[in-house]
């Protein structure tokens, strides 16, 4: 009998992912949800990471028709002092532990593993961006070629020579066409030769050859061989993203929140432009400091309102550790829009002289309370100072948001300005 | 002594190729297996995960229950919550088996002499299968069904066939015929009949007939419940049946996709019934082939420790009171019984020949076996072979719960001669799929009036459905059945003890 042995090891994987996706796009509004909270939870730099997330499975529920209850019969293994007519106590509910070891678990919540890509996308589909930003963020853009082996197709001017000859080389030794030398030797002896019959054998040997040269070609098509060049992403070095925050006591939870996803996608966009993002979180009351992720969004401070104190610390931190020949340099700022009235011209004189001339791109978000309608009626007095120097030709990108999908306009401004930005990165 | 099959661990292709060789020498010969042709492939454990999901198949229609499912196992599997297992094999011909490409030497042949000769002659013989299983037609089939299952997604889209499958699904367990008489499948067939169906359809379509005025619609109500019933083929514990052939308002291909769900439910009724037998027969021959390769040399004695250490974790059989005790392993009972029958066909005691005069000091083992494993499921497996040795060996006893007794759980029955018989009895019944599923049926449509579909529960032994669930069922069945369908819990004296009513959810999407 014919036994088959197969390797399948081999054949393409992923042969759920289809599945897969339909179970996603089903459970979509409750992953999305799993994948918001997490993402609260998480810190910045670990947005990009995949994970676990556990979502209720209410909707994802396989029903079918169980029996439970009534009374049971069971036969047991192991029966070491019962005899026939024993009572055994119930204890509590004695069906409980029937029900299955992780069944029970099962049926409320569950957890399973999202990959990176379906983090982010999930996370940036919150953010309702446009797809074709969606697009752009998410994959990595191919901005340098770099070669890639050959291919038997390409234009002419990819021709590699060498390698063309080479195996043109080898086609005429395994085809045996004569080479040059030998019908010149053969030409020779026809010269040299006396005797007509042996003259006349390599006169016929000769043409044999000559003929033969003739049907197997010097180079043939199948020979050519061109240079391939595959499209690579090239990361521009190094970036640093400044976060700026307000943290006096008028900003709150929900504006941190919204600030926080800002930075977020932010980040998730640096990433995928440059190889090593550094991220530099400054807060700022009256006066400002650097600090690390979790107290910049939870730390408890309170004070008055200076803007110029972070632009300030901001520059002490470029000058020290930042080259703006090395690094491109981000910069965010997020605030409820307060400032000192007296610090105004403080403001906009660091941030023209010193901040703006060094940096790739300097946004400014402006938070307010969810479904806050007010809050377009007046300007603050940042909004009004910021307006005023983007009138006065200052590149900045500036948005009110107080919703989590308004988030997504001020990175717009960003991607529009991406040429230019480009052209500044270049070395 | 023969030539070593290998040394160590390790092993390619031809050392898989000598070990399917060998062991098919001592099945064929020494234990007269008769099997399905072979083929066996190597995976990795990705691939035991795709597998996994898609209830073993190589190839299934694409759900969403089957990415849940492939999810959860990926889930559990990283955290280490769970082992994979060595192989699967399929009831098909030629039989594949899948074989798990991080097993060591030892474990191949463990696995090929388990699934590629056990479960494959296992397949081939036994009369379940025979009856209700296609072996040669089922891959035909899948993959017919995908192909039929992605045009119906293209053609109508996306969501209203995942509405009819997840229906579908969750009829699925009621969607198998129990009784034999009818015509065994063909599968081949099958998938020639649907295409034939559509391009009648295609042929004979004649716009003309939507003009045609209705006449007034003609009254039903003189005929009698009997004849209503007999024309309708009631009662028919076959829900998906039904409704494939009676449902008033279902599109045809909703009606292939009920159908195709119903056999593929069918495929794997036999495997539900017998589990016990099927890796008892697995387990057995594994024993019997590893132990003769290691008698003839082919296996090392260190490779023989590792297998036995293997083949003793699948037969072990927790207590009752130990924390790992999840039922009976069917691979342990399965064994213990086959290896009981070894024992009284050629050894038997007083007892035995008693027990067993059939069968007791009859000599030919093989022959006894190949004859056990061909007509019998697990029931009646476990009612005629348990002896009250193996039942003494585990110390089998037997507990009645009823919650009106106030006293506790009653020890019914245990390991001595007046409960050898209940125990059995008891026991066989445990592994009976009449007694585990729910007995639901069709028994009426309301034909003249509203047409709700009516179905009865017989309740066992005050066992109802699960609330939560039946309604969710219902709600899936009354969908397709697009009017009311009430389902009613009765006892054995037809006292009716709960019922569902269950309206058909207005289909958002504009119904074409």
């Amino acid at each position: 009998m014919p036994i088959h042995i197969i390797d399948r090891r081999l054949n393409p994987g992923g042969k759920s992912l289809e599945n897969r996706q339909r179970f996603l796009r089903r459970a979509k509004s409750l992953v999305q949800g799993a994948v918001k909270k997490t993402s609260q939870e998480r810190d910045i730099k670990d947005v990009l990471e995949g994970g676990e997330v556990t979502i209720p499975l209410d909707g994802m529920h396989e029903p079918r028709f169980r029996r439970e209850g009534g009374t049971r019969d069971m036969v047991l293994p192991g029966n070491k002092k019962f005899i026939e007519g024993d009572y055994l106590q119930r204890s509590g509910q004695g069906s409980a532990k029937d029900s299955g070891p992780g069944e029970g678990d099962s049926e409320d919540a569950f957890r399973f593993v999202l990959s990176r890509d379906e983090f982010v996308d999930l996370f940036l589909d919150d953010l309702e961006l446009p797809d074709l930003a969606k697009r752009k963020i998410a994959q990595t853009e191919s901005e340098g070629i770099q070669r890639a082996g050959y291919t038997m197709t390409g234009s002419p001017a990819n021709i590699s020579v060498s390698r063309t000859v080479k195996l043109a080389l080898a086609r005429r030794i395994a085809l045996k066409r004569p080479r040059k030398d030998e019908i010149e030797e053969l030409e020779a002896a026809i010269e040299a030769c006396t005797d007509e019959d042996d003259r006349a054998a390599l006169v016929a040997r000769l043409e044999t050859l000559k003929a033969k040269s003739k049907r197997i070609p010097f180079i043939d098509p199948l020979d050519i061989r061109y240079r391939r060049f595959e499209t690579v992403p090239k990361p521009v070095a190094q970036a640093v993203m400044f976060c700026l925050m307000d943290v006096s006591g008028s900003m709150s939870e929900h504006m941190k929140d919204l600030a926080k996803r800002f930075y977020m996608l932010l980040y998730v966009f640096l990433k995928r432009r440059y190889k090593h993002v550094e991220i530099v979180f400054i807060r700022h009351t009256d006066r400002a400091e650097e600090v690390d992720e979790q107290t910049f969004f939870y730390g408890p401070a309170s004070g008055g309102t200076l803007v110029s104190s972070a632009l300030q610390a901001m520059h002490e931190i470029v000058r020290e550790r930042f080259n703006p020949s090395d690094w491109n340099i981000y910069a965010a700022q997020a605030s409820d829009g307060d400032n000192s009235y007296s610090d105004g011209e403080l403001t906009g004189l660091l941030l023209t002289e010193k901040i703006l001339p060094v940096c790739q791109f300097f946004a400014y978000l402006e938070v307010g309370e969810a479904g806050g309608s007010a809050f377009d009626l007046s300007d603050s007095s940042l909004w009004s100072l910021y307006e005023r120097l983007r009138n006065s030709g200052a590149p900045l990108s500036m948005r009110k948001v107080s919703e989590r999908s308004e988030i997504f306009p001020v990175f717009h401004d960003l991607f529009q300005r991406r040429d230019t930005a480009q052209e500044k990165a270049a070395p | 002594m023969k030539e070593r099959l290998f040394e160590g661990a390790d092993w390619d292709f031809h050392t898989l190729q000598r070990i399917t060789d060998a062991c098919e020498e001592v099945a064929l010969k020494d234990l007269g297996l008769d099997v399905y042709p072979n083929q066996i492939e190597v995976i990795t454990a990705e691939q035991m995960l795709d597998a996994y999901s898609s209830v073993g198949m190589p190839l299934f229609y694409k759900h969403w229950s089957f990415g849940k499912h492939f999810a959860f196992h990926e889930a559990s599997y990283r955290k280490g919550l769970m082992g994979l297992a060595y192989e699967i094999v399929i009831n098909s011909s030629p039989c594949i088996s899948y074989l798990m490409e991080e097993n060591t030497a030892t474990m191949q042949t463990l696995v090929i002499a388990h699934a590629a000769f056990g479960h494959n002659h296992f397949f081939k013989n036994n009369y379940l299968f025979k009856q209700w299983t296609d072996a040669d037609g089922i891959l035909d089939y899948l993959d017919f069904a995908k192909n039929y299952v992605m045009q119906c997604e293209d053609r109508y889209g996306r969501i209203e066939v995942e509405r009819t499958l997840d229906a579908a699904h969750a009829l699925m367990s009621h969607g198998i015929d129990r009784y034999p008489g009818k015509k065994k499948l063909d599968l081949r067939a099958e998938e020639k009949r649907a295409g034939r169906r559509r391009q009648h359809e295609e042929e004979v379509f004649n716009d003309l007939w939507r003009t045609v005025p209705k006449g007034a619609a003609k009254s039903r109500s003189t005929l009698s419940i009997e004849r209503r019933r007999k024309l309708l083929g009631l009662p028919q514990e076959n829900l998906l049946y039904f409704l494939e052939k009676s449902a008033p308002r279902l599109a045809p291909w909703q009606r292939e996709l009920l159908r195709i769900v119903r056999h593929i439910a069918q495929y794997f009724y036999p495997q539900s019934q017998t589990k016990v037998m099927n890796e008892g027969t697995a387990t057995y021959v594994h024993y019997r082939i590893m132990t003769k390769l290691h008698e003839q040399g082919r296996i090392s004695d260190g490779n023989f420790l590792e297998f036995l250490g293997s083949h003793t974790n699948v037969v072990f059989q927790p207590e009752f009171d130990d924390p790992r005790f999840s039922g009976f392993n069917p691979y342990a009972l399965g064994f213990a019984v086959m290896q009981d029958i070894e024992r009284i066909v050629s050894n038997p005691e007083d007892e035995d020949r008693e027990w067993f005069p059939d069968i007791a000091g009859k000599g030919d083992v093989m022959g006894v076996l190949r004859d056990v494993w061909a007509n019998y499921r697990d029931e009646s497996f476990i009612g005629q072979f348990l002896s009250p040795k193996l039942m003494r060996h585990f110390r089998m006893f037997h507990l009645h719960d009823d919650p009106e007794e106030r006293a506790g759980i009653r020890v019914d029955a245990i390991h001595d001669e007046r409960g050898f018989r209940r125990v059995r009895r008891e026991l066989a019944r445990q592994h009976d799929v009449g007694f585990i599923d729910a007995n639901i049926e069709v028994v009426d449509v309301d034909l003249s009036g509203d047409r709700r579909l009516i179905l009865h529960h017989h309740v066992i032994k005050g066992s109802q459905l699960n609330e939560t669930d039946a309604k969710r069922v219902l709600q899936h069945l009354a969908d397709l059945w697009t009017y009311d369908v009430a389902l009613i819990e009765v006892d054995a004296n037809d006292k009716v003890l709960r019922e569902y009513v269950v309206s058909p959810r207005p289909i958002a999407a504009a119904v074409a």
